[in-house]
C-alpha cells in the first residue's frame, strides 16, 4: 500500500506543476486576446480616456509580468483575488472599499450548480451505461447490441444542443412533463431541484452513456477470450454469472479511466447545454468572463477544470491500481 | 411607409397599430400574480449602477421597475413627471426649477428630497466615474436647493429638452446617505423592490406597498425576471408557459409564436438604426459626389427585407426617428437608384469607384450580410465595395471611428438635439462622421434654446434634410423592437417605443388579464 500513497503524493505535486503552467498559459492566451478588461465593459463607450481611468482604478496598466506574479502570488495563500467586474462596481460606487465580493463568492454557487448537475447526470448515465455495456457483451451480435450500439452512437454523433432540443420538444413541448427551463436556485428543495434538472441531465446522459457503454463493451469482450473464462464456462457457470464475476473485475480499470474522463467533462464542458437550459452553472459563467476579459475569474475556472481533470484521472489511476492485483503487489 | 404627422404617430399611429396587430380587448387593471420575464441581455458583470447600463435587461430592472428618473416618457410619448411634480424654464432656457414629489420614501426608508437629486446627478460627473450621461449632467453648471422640494439648475447653454434628458435611464436616483450601499443592493424609489439579485442569472422583485403610483401602475405583487440569452431557449420558454413574456423575439421562430393561440407578439418602430459612416475627413469620402452615390447605390428595402425580415422601416440617412418629437416624414427619400448612382459618378469623373467596408455581426445583427448585401446592389451602379470582415472582439475600439468606412448601431435618443450633440456635433468623441457643415452646426446650436416648438420643429426638419442629402452615414433602416407576450398579460394598449417591452417598463404598466 505503500507505493500507492507514493504514488498518490507524485501525482499531486505534478498536478500542482500542471496547475501553475496551466495558469501561465491561460494568462497569456487572454491577454493576447484583442480588446481588454474596460473596452469589453465599455463597448460603444471606449474612449482613450474613459479605459486609461477604469485600467489605472483596477491596476490593469501595470505589466503583465508584475500582474501575474502578484496573482500567483495571492493565489498560492488561497486568495483568488476580487474579480474585475465586481472591483469594478466598487470604483464606480466611489468607494475605494471592497465590495467584499471575491472570485471564490462569485464562483461557488455557481460551481455547486454544477457539481449538483454532473452528480445527477452520473448517477444516472454511470448505473444505465454500465448495464448496457454488460448486456451488450453478454449478447453481443444479437440484435439488442447493435440497437443500443446504434442508439447511443447517434445520440453521442448529434450536436449537444440537437439533442437537447429533441428532448425539449418530447419532454416539454409535446408533453409537458418537465419544465424546459432549468433556472435553479438555492431556495428550491431537493425534489423541484432534481426536476428542474432533469432534462439537462438526461441530455448529458445521452451524451456520455456512449462512451462508458462501449468501453465497457469493449474491456469485456476482450477478456472473453482468456483461458480463465473459458476455464469458468467449462466449469459450467452462466453466462452473466462469468461476465459479472470473472470478466467484470479485470475490466474495471479501462471502465473506471473512462467514467473519469466523462465526468471531468460533465464539469468542464457543459456550456452549451448550461445555455440551452438556461442552467447557471460555471460554464456560462466562464463564457462570459473571458468575453470580458476578467482574468481572475477565468484563471479560477480554468483552475477548477485542471483540477477536476487531475484530480479524476489521479482517482481512475487509483482504484485501476486497487482493482489489480499485479499493480498492487508490485515485485 | 405611409405619411404620418409628427406627434400623431406617437399619439395614435403607434397605438392603433399595436392595437391592430394583437386584436388585444381593453380590460380594467387588478392587482395581484407573479409576473416572469425570460429577457436577454443580461451579463454576469451587471450592477445597480444606473452609469453603467446599456443593455435591455438592467435597464427594465433599473430604469424600469426598482429606481425611478425624475421625468418619464409615458406610452404616448408624453413627457410626464416622475419623481418631479412639475418644471418651468427660464426664457432662454437656461434656468430650470423642478418641484419635486413629497412624501416618497426610498426601500430603506430614507424620504426623498433635493439633496438626493444633487447627489445622485453628481455620480456621472464624478472624477475616475465613466457615465453614458456624463455629457448631460456636465452641462449643469450649477445646482442649487431651493427647498426640501424644490431645485434649481442653471445650464451652462440653454436647453429646451433638459426635462427630456433626466427621463434618460442612466439617471436614476439614489439615497445620498448611501449611494455605494443602494448601487449594491439596489435601493430606489420605484415600485418594486429587490429581494434577490443574481447578475446574469435572476433578479426577483416584489411590490412595495404604499407607493405614490398606486392606481396608475405596479400591478403585479412579484417579479421573477430570468436572464436567458439564448434566443431558441427564450422563445421556448415563452411557449411553454414557463415565462409571461419575452424581449427581442427570435424572427426564424416568430411564425411558429404567431401560430400559437396564447401567445401575442408586439412590435414598435422606434428610433433604434443601424448605420454604415463614413469618415468624410478622408479620402475618398470627403467627396460629397462619392457619399451621394454611395447613398444611392444601396438597396434599402432589400435590406429590411433580408436582414430585419420585414420587422423595420427604410432609413433616409439622418439618426431621427419615428419616436423622436419633430421626425420629418416628409423629407425627400434617398432610394435605390443605380443609374444615378453611376451618372453622378461618372459626372464626378470618379467611374471605377472602389472602397473598402468594413463590417462584424458586433456592429449589430446581421451586419456583414447587410455590408455583402450592399457590395451586391452598389456593383449594379459600377461600385466596388470591398467588404471586410472585422472581429467581433475590440470592434468598438479598433474599428468603429477608426476604419474611413464600417457599420455600426445606434440605439437613438429620445430628443433630436440630444441625438445630433452626441454623434454630429462636431468635436465630440462619438462623432463617426466628422462631417462639417456650418448651417448644420448653426442649427443645431440655435434650435437647441429655442422654446417655441414649431420653430424647433422647422430647424431640425432643415438638419435632416441636410444631413440626409450632404451627410456621411447612410442610415439603410430602422430596426423595429420586437418582444412577445402571453395572453394572460395584457395592456393599456398604447405601448411606449422609446425602447423595447414598453419602453423598458412593462413591468410597471402591465397586468394580468
Amino acid at each position: 500500500m505503500g507505493s500507492i500513497l507514493r504514488i498518490i503524493l507524485q501525482r499531486l505535486a505534478l498536478g500542482v506543476l500542471t496547475l501553475i503552467i496551466v495558469s501561465l498559459v491561460i494568462f497569456a492566451a487572454v491577454n493576447a486576446l484583442p480588446g481588454s478588461f474596460a473596452t469589453a465593459i465599455l463597448g460603444q463607450a471606449a474612449t482613450p480616456e474613459a479605459v486609461a481611468a477604469m485600467e489605472q482604478t483596477l491596476g490593469l496598466d501595470k505589466p503583465a509580468v508584475t500582474r501575474y506574479f502578484s496573482w500567483l502570488f495571492a493565489a498560492v495563500q488561497g486568495d483568488f483575488g476580487t474579480s474585475l467586474s465586481q472591483a469594478n462596481f466598487a470604483s464606480f460606487a466611489g468607494s475605494v472599499a471592497d465590495t467584499g465580493v471575491t472570485v471564490a463568492d462569485t464562483l461557488a454557487p455557481r460551481f455547486r450548480n454544477t457539481l449538483f448537475l454532473a452528480g445527477l447526470t452520473a448517477l444516472i448515465a454511470v448505473p444505465v451505461a454500465v448495464t448496457l455495456g454488460v448486456l451488450a457483451a453478454l449478447y453481443r451480435n444479437s440484435a439488442f447490441d447493435r440497437a443500443t450500439n446504434i442508439f447511443t452512437l447517434s445520440s453521442i454523433s448529434s450536436p449537444e444542443f440537437f439533442m437537447a432540443y429533441v428532448l425539449i420538444l418530447f419532454l416539454a413541448v409535446l408533453n409537458p412533463w418537465l419544465p424546459s427551463l432549468s433556472n435553479i436556485s438555492d431556495d428550491m428543495t431537493l425534489g423541484e431541484r432534481v426536476r428542474t434538472s432533469m432534462l439537462p441531465a438526461l441530455t448529458l446522459t445521452l451524451i456520455v452513456t456512449a462512451h462508458m457503454m462501449r468501453m465497457t463493451r469493449a474491456a469485456i469482450i476482450n477478456l472473453l477470450a482468456s483461458p480463465y473464462i473459458e476455464m469458468a464456462r467449462l466449469k459450467g457457470m452462466s453466462p452473466f454469472r462469468v461476465i459479472v464475476k470473472h470478466a467484470l473485475p479485470n475490466a474495471l480499470a479501462p471502465i473506471v479511466n473512462v467514467i473519469a474522463l466523462n465526468l471531468a467533462y460533465l464539469i468542464t464542458g457543459v456550456v452549451v447545454i448550461e445555455v440551452v437550459f438556461v442552467y447557471p452553472g460555471i460554464g456560462q459563467l466562464f463564457v462570459d468572463s473571458v468575453k470580458t476579459r476578467d482574468i481572475p475569474v477565468v484563471q479560477a475556472c480554468c483552475l477548477i477544470f485542471a483540477a477536476a481533470y487531475i484530480l479524476l484521472n489521479l482517482l481512475a489511476d487509483v482504484l485501476s491500481i486497487i482493482s489489480n492485483p499485479r499493480l498492487r503487489h508490485p515485485k | 411607409m405611409t405619411p404620418i404627422s409628427r406627434r400623431g404617430l406617437l399619439k395614435t399611429g403607434a397605438a392603433a397599430g399595436v392595437l391592430a396587430a394583437t386584436g388585444m380587448p381593453l380590460k380594467a387593471q387588478s392587482r395581484g400574480g407573479t409576473l416572469r420575464l425570460g429577457l436577454a441581455g443580461a451579463n454576469t458583470t451587471d450592477s445597480w449602477d444606473g452609469r453603467t447600463h446599456s443593455d435591455s435587461y438592467m435597464i427594465m430592472m433599473a430604469h424600469g421597475a426598482v429606481f425611478d428618473c425624475l421625468t418619464e416618457v409615458a406610452a404616448n410619448g408624453e413627457l410626464v413627471g416622475e419623481l418631479a411634480e412639475s418644471w418651468e424654464a427660464s426664457a432662454d432656457a437656461k434656468t430650470w426649477t423642478f418641484k419635486l414629489r413629497t412624501g416618497v420614501t426610498f426601500h430603506n426608508g430614507k424620504p426623498f428630497n433635493a439633496d438626493d437629486v444633487i447627489a445622485s446627478l453628481n455620480m456621472h460627473v464624478e472624477e475616475g466615474a465613466s457615465s453614458a450621461a456624463q455629457p448631460i449632467v456636465s452641462s449643469i453648471s450649477e445646482m442649487t436647493k431651493l427647498g426640501d422640494h424644490e431645485i434649481q439648475f442653471v445650464l451652462a447653454n440653454g436647453n429646451a429638452d433638459f426635462p427630456f434628458l433626466l427621463s434618460d435611464y442612466h439617471i436614476l436616483m439614489y439615497p445620498s446617505d448611501d449611494i455605494a450601499g443602494a448601487i449594491q443592493n439596489g435601493i430606489g424609489t420605484g415600485l418594486y423592490k429587490v429581494d434577490s439579485f443574481e447578475p446574469g442569472v435572476r433578479v426577483l422583485l416584489s411590490r412595495v406597498e404604499g407607493h405614490y403610483k398606486d392606481g396608475s401602475a405596479g400591478w403585479f405583487d412579484s417579479v421573477e425576471a430570468i436572464a436567458i440569452n439564448d434566443s431558441s431557449a427564450r422563445m421556448t420558454a415563452l411557449m411553454t408557459g414557463q415565462v409571461d413574456a419575452v424581449n427581442r423575439v427570435d424572427f426564424q421562430q416568430e411564425p411558429l409564436m404567431r401560430a400559437n393561440p396564447n401567445i401575442n407578439i408586439f412590435e414598435v418602430t422606434g428610433n433604434q438604426h443601424f448605420t454604415f459612416p463614413m469618415l468624410t475627413n478622408l479620402s475618398p469620402f470627403e467627396n460629397l459626389e462619392v457619399r451621394r452615390a454611395l447613398k444611392h447605390a444601396i438597396n434599402r428595402e432589400e435590406m429590411v427585407e433580408k436582414i430585419l425580415q420585414g420587422h423595420g422601416a427604410i432609413g433616409n440617412d439622418h439618426p431621427i426617428g419615428p419616436a423622436n418629437q419633430y421626425y420629418a416624414s416628409d423629407l425627400p427619400q434617398n432610394a435605390y437608384d443605380p443609374d444615378l448612382a453611376r451618372s453622378i459618378l461618372a459626372n464626378a469623373g470618379l467611374d471605377g469607384l472602389s472602397v473598402d467596408l468594413s463590417a462584424a455581426n458586433a456592429a449589430f445583427p446581421g451586419a456583414v450580410d447587410a455590408a455583402l448585401l450592399y457590395q451586391a446592389s452598389a456593383a449594379g451602379a459600377g461600385i466596388d465595395i470591398n467588404v471586410v470582415q472585422e472581429p467581433d472582439d475590440g470592434y468598438w475600439s479598433n474599428v468603429w471611428l477608426k476604419k474611413p468606412w464600417c457599420a455600426c448601431y445606434w440605439s437613438g435618443r429620445a430628443t433630436e438635439d440630444w441625438m445630433f450633440s452626441t454623434a454630429y456635433e462636431s468635436g465630440v468623441p462619438w462623432n463617426d462622421t466628422q462631417w462639417e457643415n456650418a448651417r448644420f452646426q448653426e442649427l443645431l446650436l440655435t434650435a437647441r434654446a429655442e422654446l417655441d416648438s414649431s420653430k424647433r420643429g422647422e430647424m431640425y426638419g432643415e438638419m435632416q434634410a441636410l444631413m440626409s442629402a450632404e451627410g456621411g452615414t447612410v442610415v439603410p433602416m430602422y430596426a423595429n423592437y420586437v418582444d412577445a407576450h402571453s395572453t394572460a398579460l395584457t395592456n393599456s394598449g398604447t405601448v411606449g417605443n422609446v425602447f423595447q417591452m414598453d419602453s423598458s417598463r412593462l413591468v410597471e404598466r402591465w397586468w394580468f388579464a
